[in-house]
């Protein structure tokens, strides 16, 4: 009896729990000393950043108001009538206000053409493509400068803001597309000298920061063609960053390439298939397949780099927001931030849009070869 | 044997019946030289309209103007100069300001870059939760965007030198810059100096017949804190008996503005904190990628054969996953350095911002400016690449 009293004392507490959220707070954030401690500067951290955002951007933020005296009070947060004064200026730049139906219709176009396209379960890829590729670019470029149709002719140097922005990433990357297939199949090339000129003018151009490239595209490609011949500031810039995104984007499709087995090569070859049926048919649209996350994460690089057409003059979306937060009418001590936070915020939704849809497209590739 | 002869006579006999530019090597020869054709047109063409451009301009070509008076200011200058001298000067003074900042750059988001991609892959929920929002937020919005924010909206909203923030440590932060106190060496520091060095040599030579004297008997010494008492613990002996060699001048108000001590200024600060920031990033990504490609079974068996997790970490994972991360991490510090021309932006005068800006606009003379800012990225690049290559072979896996 005695034994047993002992025993039944001696029995162990019974197992914390493995479940739950108090259990799932002590495995995640408690499990050690340091780990505590660093959950509290971290909880620390969080509150500050949190808090100090709520602050500036709604409790002490500016919502009304027709200039910027409305934001110089002491301690004034975010001051937001200069969005929303500004928020056309933003998207359109100095677009006339009466053609900017204009815009708003390729946006339409566009996210028609695009949206079934990058949703893999919506069938007609084929006609989608050839819309969205073919089709859609003809009908933006009549809408957008005009000068047929009947529609008014907009001078280039009018556009400005997100347009600038969106128009020089999708017409870099897709202008780029060609010349980057080129080179990479130069690179992969058994000619020599073919070899020779894609490698130096890959390595040459992701050797240079963009910056220069744009400065040879704004003051060296005048000096470049024949005397009396000019073009459009924008038309510089679009050569400029076309170039310098086939660059990149040719050894993205180098490494698709690479990836496809040699036996795709040689059964093709055996067909009796040309060199052009061999990549057209065969090669490419595997390796292009492959390497779309490639290509989007190339495309995002590009859409943040556009920002930098502000350098040679033109105002993309950065350049215009730069170019309000200097006006005296809207002078603040708040008002260049505001305008940072919002173009950040714009380029972030786009970018990090584009950066989920690419892990998602790398998953369902990689749930292919789990098969 | 007479039947492989007659084949081959029958495939010859076919080729020679077959037109000659059908044959692949031909065909070869005649795309290059179209290509070499195009090209070499092309080229001509543009010196071509480019020597009838300038002409018409008046502007000659070469490189004479180098030695041409620059007579402007740079704001930055590490290397004497001032604005009587040439503008092959003004050249080296904007790439002093380039390796400068982007050597600080390199060192700053390596460190904020490691510690944010092991944040990443913490135990700790809210820690590795924080780490993702940084690289997620950070990543997605344009470099430049976040050095105007930096110049703009932070440090040229500072307050003006009369309300400045002080720093800890004699120090003070305001529209100006950051004003930080400057080390003066009297007399005897070279003797603190040269202690450092002696340090430094000594614990080499420990390092070595440390590992030699483990190779022949397997016994181990504690190299690290040896090192550290070498490097460290003496010289700052040395420093304290020698009654502390070193003096610091403060920087103090006087008037409307610090006089002594040293200056960052807000240029170079926005532009210091934007790459490191930015490029941290991408950095943290790598980390996290290259530790998450180690095998788990490389850190089991490095347990089970009795390694602490320290030394599970030290000596095994930590050694593979370097060789994952250092290719990737190569191409970020060369994208840190590219990026560091986007000083022309905010005003800091690297060498895109003083070369390719106002010594072009002094002179005209772009074709070579262009050329020499690029001929300086390119060497930066291509020499760091070759070095790379150097540093994988040696680290590459040696497979049996």
């Amino acid at each position: 009896m005695v034994a047993d009293t002992d025993v039944a004392t001696e029995v162990e507490a019974p197992p914390r729990n493995t479940v739950g959220p108090i259990a799932w707070i002590r495995s995640n954030l408690l499990s050690s000393w340091s780990n505590a401690v660093l959950t509290v500067l971290g909880l620390y951290l969080t509150y500050q950043v949190v808090s100090g955002l709520i602050h500036w951007g709604l409790l002490t933020a500016t919502f009304t108001g027709a200039d910027g005296s409305v934001c110089t009070r002491e301690g004034a947060g975010a001051c937001w009538p200069f969005i929303t004064a500004k928020f056309a200026q933003f998207m359109y730049g100095r677009y006339p206000e009466t053609e900017r139906w204009r815009v708003d219709l390729v946006y339409i176009l566009a996210i028609a053409g695009l949206v079934p396209l990058m949703i893999p379960r919506v069938p007609g890829k084929f006609w989608n493509a050839i819309y969205v590729f073919v089709i859609f670019p003809v009908i933006a470029f009549f809408l957008l400068i005009g000068g047929a149709f009947g529609l008014l002719r907009i001078d280039t140097a009018l556009w400005g803001g997100l347009l600038v922005t969106l128009v020089v990433a999708t017409v870099g990357i897709a202008g780029s597309f060609p010349l980057g297939i080129l080179l990479a199949l130069g690179r992969r090339s058994k000619m020599p000298i073919v070899r020779w000129v894609s490698v130096g003018f890959i390595e040459f151009v992701r050797g240079v920061p963009l910056i220069t490239v744009l400065f040879m595209a704004s003051v060296m490609l005048p000096l470049f063609l024949p005397p009396g011949v000019t073009f459009d500031k924008l038309l510089r810039a679009l050569i400029g960053v076309s170039l310098f995104s086939a660059a990149y984007l040719a050894e993205v499709i180098r490494g698709g390439l690479q990836a496809i087995p040699r036996g795709q090569f040689e059964a093709a070859e055996a067909l009796g298939l040309s060199y052009g049926q061999r990549m057209g048919l065969i090669v490419l649209p595997q390796a292009l397949k492959l390497v779309i996350p490639g290509i989007v994460n190339t495309f995002i690089g590009l859409f943040k780099d556009t920002s930098l057409v502000l350098i040679i003059g033109l105002f993309d979306l950065l350049g215009i927001v730069q170019l309000n937060n200097a006006d005296s009418k809207w002078f603040s001590p708040t008002t260049a931030m505001t305008g940072y936070v919002f173009a950040a915020f714009v380029f972030w939704i786009f970018c990090f849009g584009m950066s989920r849809y690419s892990q998602m497209i790398e998953r369902r590739l990689a749930a292919g070869d789990r098969r | 044997m007479a039947v492989i002869t007659g084949e081959e006579g029958r495939t010859r006999a076919q080729q020679a019946r077959a037109p000659f530019f059908y044959r692949p090597e031909v065909r070869q020869v005649i795309y290059q030289v179209v290509l070499v054709v195009v090209l070499v047109g092309l080229f001509y063409a543009l010196i071509d309209n480019t020597a009838a451009n300038l002409r018409k301009q008046n502007i000659a070509s070469g490189f004479g103007f180098v030695d041409r008076t620059a007579g402007f200011d740079i704001s930055q200058t590490l290397i004497d100069y001032n604005s009587s001298m040439t503008y092959g000067r003004a050249f080296l003074v904007g790439l002093v300001n380039t390796l400068v900042v982007a050597g600080l750059g390199i060192v700053a988001a390596t460190v904020l870059g490691f510690v944010i991609g092991i944040a990443r892959l913490s135990h700790n929920w809210l820690i590795a939760r924080l780490a993702t929002v940084y690289v997620e937020v950070i990543r997605n919005i344009p470099l430049l965007l976040q050095l105007f924010f930096w110049y703009f909206a932070v440090l040229k909203a500072l307050p003006p030198p009369r309300q400045s923030l002080t720093v800890p440590g004699g120090g003070f932060l305001n529209v100006r810059g950051l004003y930080l106190p400057s080390p003066v060496p009297e007399a005897g520091f070279e003797v603190v100096l040269a202690t450092i060095l002696i340090g430094v040599a000594a614990s080499l030579a420990v390092g070595l017949w440390a590992r030699w004297r483990q190779r022949l008997t397997g016994q181990q010494f504690p190299v690290f804190w040896t090192s550290l008492a070498l490097i460290v613990a003496l010289p700052l002996l040395v420093h304290v008996l020698l009654g502390s060699p070193l003096a610091f001048e403060y920087p103090e108000l006087k008037g409307f503005n610090f006089q002594g001590g040293m200056v960052l200024q807000p240029e170079f600060l926005a532009l210091l904190l934007g790459l490191s920031v930015y490029t941290a990033s991408f950095i943290a990504e790598i980390v996290r990628a290259g530790i998450q490609g180690v095998s788990k079974g490389q850190k089991e068996a490095a347990l089970a054969i009795g390694l602490t997790q320290g030394q599970s970490l030290r000596l095994v994972v930590i050694p593979q996953a370097m060789r994952i991360i250092i290719p990737p991490l190569t191409s970020q510090f060369l994208n840190l350095t590219k990026n560091s021309s986007l000083a022309v932006a905010i005003g800091y005068p690297d060498l895109v911002s003083v070369w390719s800006g106002t010594v072009l606009n002094q002179t005209g003379q772009a074709v070579e400016v262009i050329l020499v800012t690029m001929g300086v990225f390119l060497s930066i690049s291509l020499i760091t690449s070759a070095f790379m290559n150097w540093f994988n072979r040696r680290m590459a896996l040696v497979e049996r």
